[in-house]
């Protein structure tokens, strides 16, 4: 007989990997990326090409320089370049796509510690990082024009929105105004970042992680619930203001894809309602009354770091320790 | 399936918080128990219990028969141990046990006469302390897997009300099928037991519970309840849901009862009392015969065993002799495993005797490993939502990192896991999170001496 391994308890384990869950979640970013090549050309696979490749070396070369394992199979870094794709203009310079996403991985995600111990999401602060160093290239999009044609820029579905005066006859300034239809907001006709922009391909992504169980539903359903609920009151009722405000912008994308990450959100469920809450208030919050057109990005990072504090009120009760502490402050009362 | 309907005494909920689906994985299920042959040697442990292990009663040289004493204690938790063939002592020495710790054990030639004591008589029961008399003297320790000696479970405190005995035949480890086999071969020990027991110490209510993956053994518990269903329906059947850790004590009284057991204390103090469906049916078939506990059955699966089966073998029958009796391997095990998957222990050597306690014996081919490449976590969470005790073993690997104070750890609960090994059985990363729990509960056990 050849030698026994010996272990600790227990012997058997689930066919979920660190590896698998990632590949999963490239599957579900697969529509909208197929969708952004429909609507802004083979321009867009070069940028997600851009993005994923920066990533990947400069995740490998700041492991090596370091003196770290390198992990490149655990597909991270692909998913961050992803996701820092997505949320870029389609025609932005290649070069600033790369730097947003060296600055993703080397300064977000290495130098905290690599996977699981960056304390803000990758993708995210490094579009947040673009937005204030390349301001202006970060905010001219095109209208999507399919393969040849040349681009032509365009205001966002949501920058027209947050140029409506909310105090006068909202419902005459939706259809008066430059807005694209609601189908067109769906299906993703319309200007924005190269993978926010269609819905209805963000929607089949998501209903995949939550099927295979990758995410959970509580943080995309509560986040667009809380912003559906508050566009509804300021827009006084007004249903398709409230739509307007969900399909555009990066709020599915947002939901369902970054303010998910494991890492930079809670792991208990209470607390995940507390995580995805606050995002849909600050969210509409800065949509509302700041002068950016745009909060997702802004809204996720700020409770992205409010995480641990979360994580430590809605902390769970061991199995029969509540019962103790009633005890106790029935002695204390009594 | 039937939905027990809640009354004054029990309220089972739907199912337990927490938990994992696992693979059953039970191929033995159909396999009825086979008696092995008694070893040649059988070599049994002075320690087959939780609590104090034995002194032997016997010198080498001996000749011992079947069902004498030859090992006992005078503390209160620890149980007595009888041999399991006639013959002759060996040798009585520290031997590898399963777990890997040395303990002093009692060798005996078998001579292969299987003489029993001719003191064995059935015991006289008059009252409840009659029972609990017997249940030590039998020997029996919980057949579960973890071994408490079950008088010291039946013992109990005169201040509290006992209300419900819970027969728990959930069986949710995989691969194991022993609770399974006995329900359908003995039901009518099971029935029996259960009178006995309600006779001596009046439960309230009587709940068998049992997961719904058993169609067959759910026919046959429904059976026994029925037995009493003209009377004072005291008996219920209490179908649950198979989820891991279903039968651990704490989350069947839960989900029975719907009492929960605070963190140490013991399950009489919320007035219930659980015991394995193979316990109550050996008490049954001790009252009648007053034979001891020197026989058990055993699953023998896995993917490197040629042909599993359930055995009924002598306690101290090594586990080489057990897989032999299953046709040996089939090809080279990787690992073997006493006790189920989730909980067991991984064995050194073949050369280890089985006791009272061990329900199972696995061997797993080499493409069955259970082992994930390690990772960074990634902290989904599923850990957190695995754990039916309500920790975040995410938490405590992280804590274990900056040397807690035993102190922290008690307040984040560490003492109430049971190492279930549902974090790491979920857990995508590969980590070994039962470790550190094990790790916290030492830290804090270090910190409380002191």
């Amino acid at each position: 007989m050849s030698k026994l391994t010996v272990t600790s308890s227990p012997h058997v384990k689930s066919g979920a990997t660190v590896t698998g869950i990632m590949l999963d979640v490239i599957i579900a970013l697969t529509p909208a990326l197929i969708a952004a090549v429909r609507y802004f050309g083979p321009r867009a696979l070069l940028l997600a090409a851009v993005c994923c490749g920066t990533c990947v070396v400069s995740e490998y070369v700041s492991e090596k320089i370091m003196k770290r394992p390198v992990t490149l199979g655990d597909l991270s870094a692909v998913v961050t370049g992803l996701l820092l794709a997505f949320n870029l203009p389609p025609r932005i310079p290649l070069w600033m796509a790369a730097v947003g996403s060296a600055a993703a991985i080397i300064i977000v995600k290495q130098m905290f510690g690599g996977l699981g111990q960056n304390f803000v999401n990758p993708a995210i602060t490094g579009r947040i990082i673009l937005l204030v160093s390349f301001s202006q290239a970060m905010t001219t999009f095109t209208k999507p024009l399919g393969w040849t044609a040349d681009a032509v820029t365009t205001a966002t579905p949501l920058a027209s929105l947050s140029a409506i005066d909310r105090g006068g006859d909202i419902a005459a300034q939706l259809s008066g105004g430059q807005l694209p239809g609601l189908w067109d907001m769906f299906i993703g006709n319309i200007g924005g970042s190269m993978g926010e922009v269609c819905a209805l391909a963000l929607l089949i992504g998501g209903v995949f992680l939550i099927a295979r169980k990758v995410i959970s539903p509580i943080i995309p359903c509560v986040y667009i619930g809380t912003v559906a609920v508050i566009m509804l009151i300021a827009g006084k009722g007004n249903f398709s203001f409230m739509l307007y405000e969900i399909l555009g912008g990066g709020l599915i994308l947002g939901a369902f894809f970054m303010a998910t990450d494991y890492v930079t959100s809670p792991v208990t469920r209470p607390g995940k309602v507390i995580f995805a809450l606050g995002c849909g208030v600050i969210t509409s919050v800065i949509r509302l009354f700041s002068n950016l057109p745009e909060g997702v990005s802004y809204s996720i990072m700020i409770m992205n770091i409010l995480v641990p504090l979360i994580e430590l009120i809605t902390r769970p009760h061991p199995f029969g320790f509540v019962k103790e502490k009633k005890e106790k402050k029935e002695k204390e009362t009594a | 399936m039937k939905l027990q309907l809640p009354d004054d005494v029990l309220r089972p909920v739907a199912r337990i918080e927490g938990g994992i689906r696992v693979s059953h994985n039970k191929i033995t299920s159909e396999c009825p128990v086979r008696r092995i042959e008694a070893p040649e040697r059988v070599v049994i442990p002075m320690l087959q219990h939780i609590g104090a292990p034995c002194t032997p009663v016997v010198k080498v040289g001996d000749r011992v028969l079947a069902g004498q004493l030859i090992g006992d204690s005078e503390a209160y938790i620890s149980a007595p141990i009888h041999s399991s063939v006639s013959g002759v002592v060996k040798s009585i020495a520290p031997v590898v046990t399963v777990g890997g710790r040395m303990i002093n054990s009692v060798t005996i030639e078998n001579d292969g006469l299987m003489e029993y004591d001719p003191s064995i008589a059935p015991p006289v029961i008059n009252s409840r302390e009659d029972v609990i008399k017997a249940v030590r003297a039998s020997g029996l320790v919980g057949l579960g897997g973890a071994g408490f000696p079950a008088h010291a479970k039946l013992n109990f405190p005169k201040d509290v009300e006992i209300d419900t005995l819970i027969v728990n035949a959930a069986e949710c480890e995989p691969y194991i099928t022993t609770d399974y086999r006995e329900c359908i071969e003995n039901s009518w020990d099971i029935v029996s037991g259960i009178h006995s027991l309600i006779e001596y110490f009046g439960f309230k209510r009587v709940a068998v519970a049992v997961e719904d993956n058993k169609p067959e053994a759910i026919r046959v518990l429904d059976e026994i309840a029925a037995t009493d269903r003209y009377m004072d329906n005291i008996i219920r059947l209490i179908v649950l849901k198979s989820k891991y850790p279903q039968g651990a004590e704490k989350m069947m009284i839960r989900t029975v009862t719907g009492r929960k057991v605070p963190p140490g204390k013991l399950p009489s103090d919320v007035g219930c009392a659980v015991m394995n469906v193979g316990s109550v049916a050996f008490i049954a078939r001790y009252l009648k015969s007053g034979r001891p506990l020197i026989s058990r059955t055993v699953t023998c699966s896995g993917s490197a065993i040629a042909e599993p089966a359930n055995l009924r073998i002598p306690v101290g029958t090594s586990a080489k002799a057990v897989i032999e009796a299953c046709g040996g391997y089939k090809t080279d095990p990787y690992k073997l495993i006493v006790g189920g998957p989730m909980m067991g222990f991984a064995l050194y050597s073949d050369e280890v005797p089985l006791t009272k306690q061990n329900n199972a014996l696995l061997a797993f081919a080499p493409n069955d490993k259970g082992i994930k490449r390690e990772r960074a976590c990634i902290r989904c969470g599923r850990c957190v939502a695995a754990c039916p005790m309500n920790l975040m073993p995410v938490t405590f690997a992280d804590k274990l990192k900056k040397d807690p104070s035993p102190q922290e750890l008690n307040d984040l609960g560490a003492m109430v896991c049971m190492e279930c090994g549902s974090c790491s059985y979920v857990c995508p990363a590969g980590k070994p999170l039962v470790q550190s729990m094990r790790r916290a509960k030492d830290i804090v056990r270090e910190g409380m001496k002191k």
